[in-house]
């Protein structure tokens, strides 16, 4: 297989250029600190930022907190990815279902997600407002970009499996899902960083309790901008790692189909 | 089993391509010849099944096992040459006979390139292979020997002989020499 992942997503930046910013940051909380007495509180430096990390990454809460909004964001990821693909067939095979879904797509796409969030939250049980807002931002690209990828599948091969008489289980895995695997990765590269945002605004709103969410509005409500910054280091950390992972998972299963 | 063509037309867009197609074809070779452009390809996709007739009959199919080399090699471009072979077979997939077809052929089941990287010629040949392997009543070639060198396509000519003995075969050909041993019937296409 050539690899479908483009040279810039490889390497998204170079060394130097993080180490940049790095010291950039840290020569504005400097100046910051020099010029006001409470600078610190507007913007922690990356070394208090690392410090205060390594005291809460010592202790249970910070891990309960990083295990429980990872759960319930990746079950909202992976339920809307399922859903999207299956609708998204649906709505390859049925031009009905595709009108249908085509207004519904569009609102979720143009509404804020803090519209969403504030609505969901007086429609759906508070433990499960991120879930059901990571996967909301999640359905519209996963949908779309499947639903193109099924389209864009060569119909001369379609008409070769007819002809041949090649089983339905067959043709999925030689024509359609290494044809829309691609479109699925770019769509989840997409997908997985929006829906760590979201997720984590949803719980940041929703003061869901034990979740990273929690700890961010814990964090601005007593001014404490280093743990502010240790725990969006945190999610930044956690949505990087899943999103490699994952994407490594869905390159593994295109070499396997020959995408 | 005999394929009935009766009264056939067919147009695209207002322009016609086939017009009032009569024939039948029982077992053995039926050559179908016309200029190009000459609807040769057209009637090879009604008789599969691929687009319906304006108007006319296609009949003796309606449980016939088809098979078909068609104009395009319509490969799995990234899987290599067994990796075709199964997608089509399946469980009746059978390494030896199929092992042995692409050697004659000129082609080999250890080569485990992907089609991608195969010339026209072996692309060709080995969509023929897969023609073959299927098992069918009806074969159609849509010109199989193009991008053939002529030991390539007297190798083609020979294997479609010996797989398709007893069976419907339709060959829609520019240079129908190829299988003039096989003293085929002929169907002329007229300018439509």
């Amino acid at each position: 297989m050539t690899s479908t992942t483009p040279e810039t997503e490889r390497r998204p930046f170079r060394f130097w250029a993080a180490v940049f910013w790095l010291l950039v940051w840290q020569a504005a909380s400097m100046a910051l600190k020099s010029w006001y007495p409470h600078g610190d509180l507007l913007l922690a430096s990356p070394l208090a930022t690392l410090r205060r990390l390594a005291e809460l990454a010592v202790t249970a809460p910070f891990w309960a907190a990083a295990g429980r909004s990872a759960g319930h964001i990746l079950a909202g990821f992976l339920l809307a990815c399922a859903l999207a693909s299956a609708l998204a067939a649906l709505s390859a095979r049925f031009e009905r279902v595709r009108e249908l879904l085509a207004p519904l797509v569009a609102v979720i796409k143009a509404v804020p997600v803090m519209s969403f969030i504030i609505l969901a939250f007086l429609w759906v049980p508070t433990a499960l407002l991120s879930m059901f807002i990571a996967g909301l931002m999640v359905f519209p690209p996963v949908y779309l970009n499947v639903l193109e990828g099924i389209r864009h599948t060569d119909p001369r091969l379609l008409e070769m499996a007819r002809v041949f008489r090649v089983p339905p289980g067959r043709c999925l895995r030689g024509l359609y899902v290494p044809q829309v695997l691609p479109y699925f990765r770019s769509a989840c590269s997409l997908a997985l960083g929006l829906c760590w945002k979201s997720g984590v605004a949803a719980e940041v709103i929703g003061v869901i309790r034990g979740t990273l969410g929690e700890q961010l509005y814990n964090a601005k409500i007593y001014f404490e901008t280093a743990d502010l910054f240790a725990w969006t280091v945190t999610i930044v950390v956690l949505s990087a790692a899943f999103e490699k992972l994952f994407l490594r998972a869905v390159d593994a299963l295109a070499r396997k189909v020959g995408a | 089993m005999e394929l009935q063509v009766s009264h056939l037309c067919k147009a695209y867009g207002g322009k016609s391509v086939l017009r009032d197609v009569s024939f039948s074809a029982g077992p053995g070779l039926t050559c179908i010849t016309a200029p190009s452009g000459g609807g040769k390809t057209t009637l090879l996709r009604l008789v599969l099944g691929l687009e319906a007739p304006d108007s006319g009959t296609i009949s003796g199919l309606e449980a016939a096992r088809l098979s078909a080399v068609f104009q395009e090699d319509r490969l799995l471009a990234n899987r290599d040459a067994a990796g075709n072979l199964r997608f089509v077979l399946g469980s009746a997939y059978r390494s030896e006979e199929a092992g042995a077809l692409l050697e004659r052929l000129g082609l080999s089941a250890a080569d485990t390139k992907p089609v991608r990287e195969y010339s026209g010629g072996m692309k060709r040949r080995l969509s023929l292979a897969r023609a073959l392997l299927a098992p069918f009543d009806l074969l159609a070639l849509d010109e199989p020997f193009t991008g053939l060198d002529a030991e390539n396509r007297r190798r083609a000519a020979a294997c479609i002989r010996s797989y398709a003995q007893g069976k419907i075969v339709l060959l829609a050909a520019h240079a129908p020499e190829d299988a003039a041993e096989w003293k085929p019937q002929m169907v002329q296409l007229k300018n439509p």
